[in-house]
This record gives C-alpha cells, structure tokens and sequence, in this order.
C-alpha cells in the first residue's frame, strides 16, 4: 500500500513537473498565424472607439465589413481610451501591435520614429486608392502614418441662462468680450464662475484645449518650421490673457488640479458660465442636466484678428501596424471606415465630423447642437499642432507646470515661456 | 576463515537503484514546480529585465538600445523631481503609517473594551471597517468631491465659522500633500485597527489582573502591558505600511496626479510619467530599481523582525 502511494505522489509530481514544462514552453512560442486553413485572414483591430460608441454599434459596422469581404475577419480588441494608449505603447516596445491600430494624433510620433506603425502612403498607392477625398492625413517627412477617421471639435459652450442673469446679451466673440462676460457671471456670486481652466498634469490635454485653443482661435501658432517657437508675441498674448482671467477671479477654484471631467461637472450644475470643450460631450451634459439651456460658439479670438478661426479638434485616427502579415487586408478594412456611407455612419454615431470630405454627418436625428458646430467647423480651420508632435503629452505637461507656477504667481510669462522654449527645444528642437 | 568478497552485481542490476534514488530526489522538486515557475515567469523576469533595462539607452523605443552603464541611475539621481518626488514620498508613507498606526490602535482598543455591549461593538466594527471596503477608485473620486472648493468639506467647515472661502485642498500647492496624505490614513487604518484588535485579543488577562494587583493606573497598565505584548505585530504592521504606502499610485493619480506643481509628486507616479509619457523606459527603469532597493532595505527589516519572533 505504502509503495503504491509513494508510485503515485511520484507520477503526480512528475506529470506535474512536465505540465509546467509544457505550459511555459506553450507560453514561449512563436507567432501565432493569423491565417486560418482556408486561406481567410483575421486582423485585429484595437480601439478605444468601441467603448465611446453607442453599445454593439462598433461590431455591426465591422459585421458589414465581414459580409461584403468573407475572407477577412475582425477581432475587435476594445478598450477605455488610457487603457488602449498603454496597450499600444506596450504593443509597439515588443512588436506586437494589433493589426488595424485606433491611434491619437498624439501618439503618432513615436509609434512612427519607433517603426511600429505602417507607411499608409505605399499602401493607398498599391492599393489605387484616391487619397484626394480624405480631409487630412498625419504626416511625418511626407510620408501618412495616421488617417483621421472621424474629428471632434472643442467650441465654447455657453451657459445661456448665466449669461443672461449676467445682464450679458450677445454671446463673447472676442477676448475682451469674454473677459467681461466672465467677470459679470462671476459677479452673480453664489459659487458660480465665469470659465473652467483644467490643469491637472496626470492628463494635461488642457494645454492643448482650453490654453492654446485660445491662440489657435486668433490665429496664432506655437511653432515656426516645426520647431517650438514659444516666445512669440501671439503665444505671449495667448499667457498673458489667460493670467489676466486669472487676476480676475473669474478661473473656477480648484484649477491646477482639475480634471477634464470635473470642468464638465462643473458646467453642467451650472458652477461656471463658459468653458470650451468636446462637442461629443453635449449629449453627456443633455442627460445629466435635461433643462440646461447652453449653447455653442467659436473660441473668441483677439479683438483685432478677422481672419479665420482656428478650432481644437482631437480625432479617432487609424494606422496599420508596421509588425502585420496582411498590410493589403488591414488597409482594405481601412477603407472600408473611409467610404463615404460607413464614414458618414460612424461620424452620425460619434456625433463627430467626418475624415471623408465627400461624406457628411446625418443630423436628423441629432441635437441641433451638431448641426450649429459642423457650420462652426467649416467656417473655421481646423487646429491642433500638437497632432504628430513627440512626446506631446510631455510637452504639454511641461507647459502646464510653467503657466501653473506663472498662475501662482511664482514666476513671470516671459521667464516660464523662455523655460518652456528649453524644454521643448530638447524634445523636437 | 576465507572471508568471501560478495558477488559483483550485473551493471543493470545497479543503475537500477542510481535511477530510483534520483527520480525520489526529483519528486519534491515536482511538486515545487508550479510555483517555481510562476515565480520565475511572474517576478524573476520582469525584476531581470527591468534592471537590464536601467543599465541601457534607449530600451523599448529603439531596437538597438546601447549599454549606458550608471548613467540612467546618475540622470534620475541629479533630477530635482525625482529628488522631490523622493521627499514627498517620504512624508508621505512616514505620516501615513504613524496615523494609521494611533488611529488603529485607538479604535481597536475601543473594540476591545469591556465598557461596550457586544451589539454596540459589532455596530463600531463594521463603521470602522467601512473605508477598507472600497476600492481605491471609489476612494479617490468620493474624496475628489467632497474635497471639492464648492463640495461638502468646505460648506461643512464654512457653516460651524471655521473658514470664511472654499479652501481649496487639493489644488493648493501648500495643502495638496496633506490632503492626499489624509485621505490615505482614512483608506488605510481599517488594516491596522484589524491586526491590531487580534494582537489586544490575545494577550492573557492574567497580565492586566497581576498589574491591577501590583496598583497600577490604565496608562501604566497600557505602557507596561498592552504596549510590549503588542510590540511584534506593530512592528510588522508599520513596516508593511511603509512597503505598501511607498507603492501608492492610483490614489495619487486619481486626485491630483503629482501636481499642483509636483507637490505630491511620488516615486511611483515619477516613474509611471518618465515611462508613459516621456517614453523614457530606460530612466524609468532606474527609478524603478532605486524604488527596489529602498523596498528591500524595508523588507530587510521586516524579515529579521519575523526572525526575532
């Protein structure tokens, strides 16, 4: 009996032993082949759009991709928008990008210079595909590493019943309007303001939305040749006009670590009168606060500039990653989110814009918002420099600690814009 | 008397034996695989890469990373962040593990009391365990609206007179690390007050029955007896606390993300920005090992105090 159950624990621990030996042997194997038997070819796709859209909206558009192409399948790899960027950093270091990558402006740069992400230009020439009905392309030494698919606008939104309370009648066009706007919403007290400034630097995109927006509007620039060109008069102005909002007590507390989300928080329970933000959050703020009565408009610009308007946008961009097999299929899947229907359909469910210009959004059945913003969007030119930038998110957290410390009062504009310049002069100088 | 030498066993015959005495050392080894394995897959890997990556240029990002040697660590070393992110993060775990440890030891004692009804003591428990339940998450957004200038805190405090304006707690660069530093004590003292409670729990009554004999007052009876009974598992529990404090990310991120102008700005949160939004594994790397090594001293600590018991 004792020798039987010492065979046993040795059979057990032997088998144990060699189960281990092939789990980790399973685990350090090659390439799976995306390749089936009968010769179909499945391509992952991952995306934080999935998450954003309404819920199944996502694999009803790629199940009408399948239909019409049999041959390929599409495994959608959906995510929350932090999620993804990781996933893709992760992805890129060791060569093992999805397929069809959902991409950022924002990320293009270094997925590129690292080798990660496709050359999209030698792929829509093989492919004959006519570049020409794209509205824009995310270029690097003239070759497309990002196509953007649909494109949300960051406007003012506009608290109508404050700015009545207020006593204000017309909406701000200009910096001067706006300052004394803010400054009367502010004075209806309670602990309401006039405008929401997020500055948190876990995710400092308020640079790039609520700070440079403002240069943007007037048609300023924060680079000259592709290099940072910080200590302009525009991007002065642009600093300086924003301290004096500050001066003026009318920035909503809280502003140096305030999130993007607060900011709508904040406007949606009518704690601050102004703020410039995402159109695809009117829906959001419609659901939580159903009698908000706010509108839309153009970022205000300086009193004297008549020229057009530059407008924040950020995109879902697509890219192919540079590691796939089936570079031909994935840009055929491409182009298929390009097509004027499937693009228009997907811009629809985004309430976004489109990156097809022959494709246009169908706002029948939407806020009438969207419909105000898109003639907003095509009166005014579509503005982000920090799309294709490398480390652009460190570039703008770089920012925000040098206008957080000019905001408390620590240091001047002049000096933070000459630290600034260093800083980003050592990144793409 | 021929002394007759045994006959040589066939070749076969031995190795036999040699194979069986083998395959019996081999068994326990059989057994330990599994955790040998996920082991070495789950910690010795990623511990050995990321010190190889600290000691090179350029890793991840490029395919042809270079030996640095010790300049990754000298880059980290001379940087003003790292260096307030170090000061920070002291502050912060040392503050942190000696409130959690009065605040722990506080309630537990009142758990421990005879002056309560069992019900009323059940009741206190689970209030006080409440904090512990929740996720960092929920921890973080719960305090990020009640802290808010306009949130519950601020109007609470301006209605009893104690301030005149909304403090801005979490977005004032003078109060932001306290801020952070307390919601850390509210999310952390459960775990002590638990461990502790079990330690009050176990110490004999004989020894309060022989000190109340000997005439002694409750501080004496708490100093001379409570205390010394308590004194392997506080020391346990603060060197613990220090470990885990010290890794505190989420909630850092959630609040305040290391501003306002890096005043909570923590090793870990340095780390994560040099990595994911710098794009600087290498740095990030050597951050992440000089995390190490403190943890290790700490962990040092911790081993030879178990040792002692």
């Amino acid at each position: 009996m004792a020798v039987r159950s010492t065979r046993l624990k040795r059979v057990v621990g032997a088998v144990t032993a060699a189960a281990m030996v092939a789990f980790v042997a399973a685990c350090g194997g090659g390439d799976s082949d995306d390749s089936s038997a009968g010769g179909d070819v499945t391509l992952e796709f991952a995306q934080w759009w999935g998450a954003e859209l309404p819920a199944g909206e996502l694999d009803k558009i790629v199940n009408d991709f399948t239909t019409q192409n049999p041959n390929i399948k599409i495994k959608l790899i959906s995510a929350p928008y932090a999620s993804t960027k990781q996933q893709l950093v992760t992805g890129a270091a060791s060569k093992t990008l999805p397929d069809v990558v959902g991409l950022d402006g924002a990320w293009v740069n270094d997925f590129a210079k690292q080798g990660a992400i496709a050359d999209m230009s030698k792929l829509m020439t093989d492919a004959n595909y006519d570049s020409s009905q794209l509205a824009s392309q995310i270029q690097l030494e003239g070759k497309t590493y990002m196509i953007p698919v649909v494109n949300f606008v960051y406007p003012l939104f506009v608290n109508k019943d404050l700015l009545t309370k207020a006593g204000v009648a017309t909406t701000p066009k200009n910096r001067t309007e706006f300052l004394d706007a803010a400054k009367k919403i502010t004075a209806t007290g309670g602990n309401v303001k006039g405008w929401a400034l997020p500055l948190d630097t876990a995710v400092p995109n308020g640079i790039q939305n609520d700070v440079m927006s403002w240069l943007w509007a007037s048609g300023g620039s924060m680079l000259a040749d592709g290099k940072p060109a910080l200590q302009t008069d525009a991007v002065k102005s642009t600093v300086e006009y924003v301290k004096s909002l500050n001066d003026a007590g009318v920035i909503a507390p809280g502003s140096l670590t305030m999130k993007e989300q607060d900011k709508v928080e904040k406007f949606t329970q009518g704690q601050v009168g102004m703020m410039i933000d995402s159109l695809a959050h009117v829906t959001l703020i419609k659901k939580n606060k159903p009698d908000l009565k706010f509108e839309i408009a153009a970022i205000p610009a300086e009193d004297s500039y008549t020229g057009k308007r530059g407008i924040p946008y950020a995109s879902w961009g697509v890219g192919i990653s540079n590691s796939t097999k089936h570079k031909a299929e994935a840009f055929k899947f491409v182009s298929y989110l390009m097509s004027q229907e499937t693009n228009a359909k997907l811009a629809t469910l985004a309430n976004g814009f489109t990156g097809n210009k022959n494709a246009e959004p169908d706002f029948s059945n939407s806020d009438p918002l969207f419909k105000e913003a898109f003639e907003i969007y095509k009166d005014s030119v579509p503005a982000n420099e920090f799309v294709g930038l490398p480390k652009s998110e460190d570039l703008m957290r770089s920012f925000d600690e040098q206008l957080q410390l000019v905001l408390t009062g620590k240091t001047s504009v002049d000096d933070a814009l000459a630290k600034s310049q260093e800083s980003w002069t050592s990144v793409i100088g | 008397m021929t002394l007759l030498a045994p006959p040589a066993a066939p070749p076969a015959e031995q190795a036999a034996p040699a194979r069986k005495t083998l395959a019996r050392r081999l068994v326990p080894y059989g057994y330990l695989s599994p955790t040998i394995v996920l082991i070495v897959v789950l910690m010795v890997v990623p511990i050995v890469m990321v010190i190889s990556y600290s000691f090179r240029d350029n890793v991840i990002v490029q395919e042809n990373s270079v030996f640095a040697g010790f300049a990754n660590y000298t880059k980290v070393l001379t940087d003003p962040d790292f260096l307030v992110a170090m000061k920070n993060t002291a502050v912060f775990i040392t503050v942190s593990m000696v409130a959690h440890l009065v605040l722990g030891l506080t309630f537990a004692m009142m758990l421990n009391t005879q002056l309560l009804s069992g019900v009323t003591k059940a009741i206190f428990r689970i209030v006080y365990i409440l904090p512990w339940l929740f996720t960092i998450a929920v921890i973080a957004v719960i305090w990020r609206l009640l802290l808010d200038p306009s949130g519950v805190i601020n109007y609470v405090l301006h209605s009893i007179g104690l301030i005149n304006d909304g403090v801005n707690w979490l977005g004032d660069p003078g109060k932001a690390l306290w801020a952070v530093t307390f919601i850390n004590i509210w999310s952390g003292y459960p775990f002590f007050m638990i461990s502790l409670l079990a330690g009050l729990q176990g110490i004999p009554n004989d020894l309060y029955e022989a000190a109340a004999v000997d005439g002694t007052n409750w501080f004496q009876r708490f100093r001379h007896v409570t205390l010394p009974q308590l004194r392997p598992v506080i020391i346990s529990m603060a060197v613990l606390d220090l470990i885990w404090t010290s890794q505190q990310f989420a909630l850092i991120w959630m609040t305040t993300g290391g501003g306002p102008l890096n005043t909570t700005e923590m090793l870990s949160t340095y780390t994560y920005k040099q990595a994911f939004s710098e794009y600087e594994f290498s740095t990030a790397s050597a951050a992440a090992v000089i995390v190490l090594l403190l943890t290790m001293v700490l962990a040092f600590f911790y081993v030879r105090q178990q040792r002692e018991r």
